[in-house]
C-alpha cells in the first residue's frame, strides 16, 4: 500500500537537479511540461463541462452554430423536470435498491468468507482451487451470457433482479483474489493465538480479521457498487418492463423514446441534465474516497 | 477415488477437521462456480451446435452455425475486420497515451493527484452517461466539436456517418476512458526504486538514456498487465459500442464490433446457436491472444530478478 503514497513526491535525481538551478531551458521545460497538461485537462473535462451546461439550456441555445460556451439564460428546471417527467425517482430506487446495495453486500460478504478459506486455512487442493478461481477471471461474460439468459429465463426469473443480484452471493472471482492477498498480509500470529484460546475459524474471522480488513472490503464495495450502479448490458438483457428499470436503461429508455417520436424538443438537454444527476453521486464518491478508489486499482494491478 | 478416500482417512483428526472448515469457507465460490461457470460453459458449447430460437425446441444441427458464420456470412468477417481494426489501435494507442501521461505525472508536479483524477474520472462514470455525451459531441450538425471546428472555418467531420471514421471515433473515445491505465502506471513508476536512476546518473545517463534504461525495463510487468486488461476489454467492448453507433453499428456496419454482433443475434434475431457460436470463437480468440502475450513477455518483461 505504500505503493501510492501521495505525500511523497516521485523526483527523479535528474530532474531534482534542473530545479534546483533552474537554467532557461528547464523554465522551457516546465511551462512546456503545464502546457500539455493543461490542454490535456481542459480536453478530457470538456465532455463534462458540455454535459452539464448542456442541461440548462433551452432548444434554441443547444441546436446552433457557433456552440453557446455559456448558456445565458440557465434553464435550472430542466433538471427537475427532465428528472421526474421520465420516473427517474423510481428508476434511482430500483438502481440502489434492488441491484446496488443487495449485490454489494452480498459480494462482500460471500467473497469475504471464500478468501478467508483460500488465505488463512491450510487444507489439501487449496491452491489448485485457487488457481481455477484466478482462470475464472479472464472468462469473457459473453460465453456465459446466453445459457444464463436461457436458465434464468426458464426459472421464470426474467423482469427480476434475481439474476442480476443473487449470483454475487457465491463471491466474485476478482474479488476473492483481492481479498485473499490482503488476508495474506495479515500476521498468522493473530489467528494462531486466538485458536489456543479456542476461537472457531468463522469468530477468527468475525472478530479479528474482519476489523483489520475494513479498507480492503471498503474497497470491494465501493468497486462493486460503482459496477452495479454503471451497469448496462445485464439489465438490458434481463429487464424489459419499465417499472423494473435501472438508471442506466431509463437514460436509454429517454433516448429510444425521443427518437422514436420524432419529437425533437429539449432532446439533449433532458438527456444530459439525467446524465448530469447519474454521473454526480460518482464524482462525489470518487472525490471523498480518491485513495480508496486509486490504491483499490493500483494494488490489482501492481501486486497482481 | 479410492486413493482419495484412503488418504482421506490416514489424514490425522487435525487435518480432516482443516480441510472440512476449508471446503466449508469456499464453498459458496465451488457452488458458483458450477452453477454460473461450468454448467454455462458446457450448456453454451451444446447451445452452439443447435438451431435455437428459445421457443421451439433445440435443434442439433452439428457445426453448422460455425459453418455458416465462417462460409456464408459476409457481415461475420466485417465484425472480424472492425473489432481487429479497433482492438489493434485501440490498445496500443490507449497504452502509449497513458504510459507517457503517467511519466509525465511522475515528475515533479504540482497538483499530480488533481491530474490523475481528471484522467480517471471517465473511466469510472456510467458509460451511458458519456456515450450520450460523445453521440451529442460528435454530432455533425450541432455537435460541440464540429461546432468549434467550424467556428475557426474549419470543414465540419462526420465522424459518426462516414463508414471511414466511425471506427477512429470509438478509438477516441476508448483513448478517453483510458484512466485505470494511467492509475497503473503511475503507481508502477513510484514503485521503480530511486537507487537505479541515482546510479544511472551516476554513470552519466541523461534523461532520455535513464527513461530508456531504467523507466521502461522498470515497467515491462506493468505494461504486460495493462496490455492483457486492455486487450481482453476492448475485445469484448460493448456499452459505448452499442449506444454510440446504434444497434447495427453504424453505418454500412462500419463499426459493428464483436460484442455488439453477438447481442444483436442473441437478442434481436433470438439465433441462440449463432450467439453461442460466436462466444466460443471470441473465447478462443481473447485465450489465444492471452497465451501469444505471456509467452512472448519472457522476452521483454524484466521482473527485477525476481523470477
Amino acid at each position: 500500500m505504500s505503493a501510492i503514497d501521495e505525500a511523497r513526491p516521485v523526483v527523479t535525481p535528474s530532474i531534482q537537479r534542473r530545479t534546483r538551478k533552474m537554467g532557461a531551458g528547464s523554465v522551457g521545460i516546465e511551462v512546456l511540461k503545464y502546457a500539455v497538461l493543461f490542454v490535456l485537462t481542459a480536453s478530457w473535462l470538456f465532455p463534462f463541462y458540455w454535459m452539464f451546461t448542456s442541461a440548462v439550456k433551452n432548444d434554441s441555445q443547444v441546436y446552433t452554430i457557433p456552440p453557446v460556451l455559456i448558456p445565458n439564460p440557465a434553464y435550472w428546471n430542466n433538471f427537475g423536470d427532465a428528472w421526474s417527467k421520465n420516473n427517474f425517482n423510481l428508476f434511482a430506487l430500483n438502481s440502489i435498491f434492488r441491484y446496488a446495495l443487495p449485490a454489494t453486500l452480498l459480494t462482500v460478504i460471500s467473497s469475504g468468507i471464500v478468501a478467508y478459506g483460500f488465505a488463512r486455512i491450510r487444507f489439501p487442493g487449496r491452491d489448485i482451487l485457487f488457481f481455477i478461481c484466478l482462470t475464472q477471471i479472464m472468462l469473457p461474460w459473453q460465453v456465459t451470457m446466453v445459457p444464463l439468459f436461457i436458465t434464468f429465463k426458464n426459472l421464470g426469473w426474467l423482469n427480476s433482479y434475481l439474476p442480476l443480484v443473487l449470483p454475487n452471493a457465491f463471491g466474485s472471482a476478482f474479488f476473492i483474489f483481492m481479498l485473499r492477498q490482503f488476508f495474506l498480509t495479515l500476521p498468522e500470529e493473530l489467528s494462531d493465538a486466538a485458536r489456543i484460546d479456542g476461537a472457531s475459524e468463522f469468530g477468527i474471522l468475525l472478530r479479528i480479521i474482519l476489523p483489520l480488513a475494513v479498507p480492503a472490503l471498503a474497497v470491494v464495495a465501493l468497486f462493486r457498487f460503482l459496477g452495479a450502479w454503471n451497469d448496462f448490458l445485464g439489465p438490458l438483457i434481463y429487464l424489459n418492463q419499465e417499472h423494473m428499470y435501472p438508471l442506466a436503461l431509463g437514460i436509454d429508455r429517454l433516448r429510444r423514446n425521443i427518437s422514436a417520436t420524432g419529437n425533437n424538443e429539449l432532446v439533449y438537454p433532458y438527456l444530459m441534465a439525467v446524465s448530469t444527476i447519474v454521473v454526480t453521486p460518482i464524482l462525489v464518491l470518487f472525490f471523498f474516497a480518491q485513495r480508496t478508489f486509486i490504491e483499490g486499482i493500483s494494488v490489482t494491478g501492481i501486486k497482481g | 477415488m479410492r486413493l482419495t478416500t484412503a488418504r482421506f482417512e490416514q489424514m490425522t483428526r487435525r487435518d480432516r477437521h482443516s480441510l472440512m472448515t476449508g471446503l466449508l469457507f469456499i464453498s459458496p465460490w465451488i457452488i458458483g462456480f458450477l452453477a454460473f461457470t461450468v454448467f454455462p460453459l458446457f450448456y453454451s458449447f451444446y447451445i452452439s451446435l443447435t438451431r435455437y430460437d428459445l421457443i421451439r425446441d433445440p435443434v442439433f444441427i452439428g457445426f453448422a452455425n460455425y459453418t455458416e458464420l465462417f462460409f456464408a456470412d459476409p457481415q461475420f468477417w466485417k465484425v472480424v475486420y472492425n473489432t481487429f481494426f479497433y482492438v489493434s489501435l485501440s490498445v496500443p494507442l490507449s497504452l502509449g497515451f497513458s504510459f507517457l501521461i503517467a511519466n509525465l505525472l511522475n515528475t515533479n508536479i504540482v497538483g499530480r493527484s488533481f491530474f490523475r483524477a481528471v484522467m480517471y474520472i471517465p473511466a469510472i462514470v456510467p458509460a451511458i452517461c458519456t456515450a450520450m455525451v460523445w453521440l451529442f459531441l460528435l454530432n455533425i450538425q450541432y455537435g460541440a466539436v464540429n461546432g468549434i471546428l467550424q467556428s475557426f472555418g474549419l470543414p465540419a467531420i462526420p465522424f459518426l456517418s462516414n463508414p471511414e471514421l466511425t471506427k477512429p471515433s470509438l478509438i477516441m473515445v476508448s483513448i478517453w476512458a483510458t484512466g485505470n491505465a494511467v492509475v497503473v502506471f503511475l503507481a508502477g513508476l513510484q514503485d521503480v526504486p530511486r537507487s537505479l536512476y541515482e546510479a544511472a546518473v551516476v554513470d552519466g545517463a541523461n534523461g532520455w538514456q535513464q527513461f530508456r534504461h531504467v523507466t521502461i525495463p522498470m515497467s515491462t510487468p506493468v505494461i504486460l498487465y495493462n496490455l492483457v486488461v486492455g486487450f481482453i476489454g476492448a475485445f469484448q467492448e460493448f456499452t459505448s459500442a452499442y449506444l454510440i453507433m446504434g444497434n447495427n453499428g453504424g453505418p454500412l456496419n462500419s463499426a459493428l464490433l464483436f460484442s455488439p454482433f453477438l447481442y444483436m443475434n442473441a437478442f434481436q434475431f433470438l439465433r441462440m446457436g449463432k450467439a453461442s457460436a460466436l462466444a466460443w470463437i471470441l473465447f478462443v480468440i481473447v485465450v489465444i491472444g492471452t497465451i501469444v502475450f505471456f509467452r512472448t513477455s519472457a522476452r521483454w518483461v524484466y521482473y527485477g530478478g525476481e523470477k
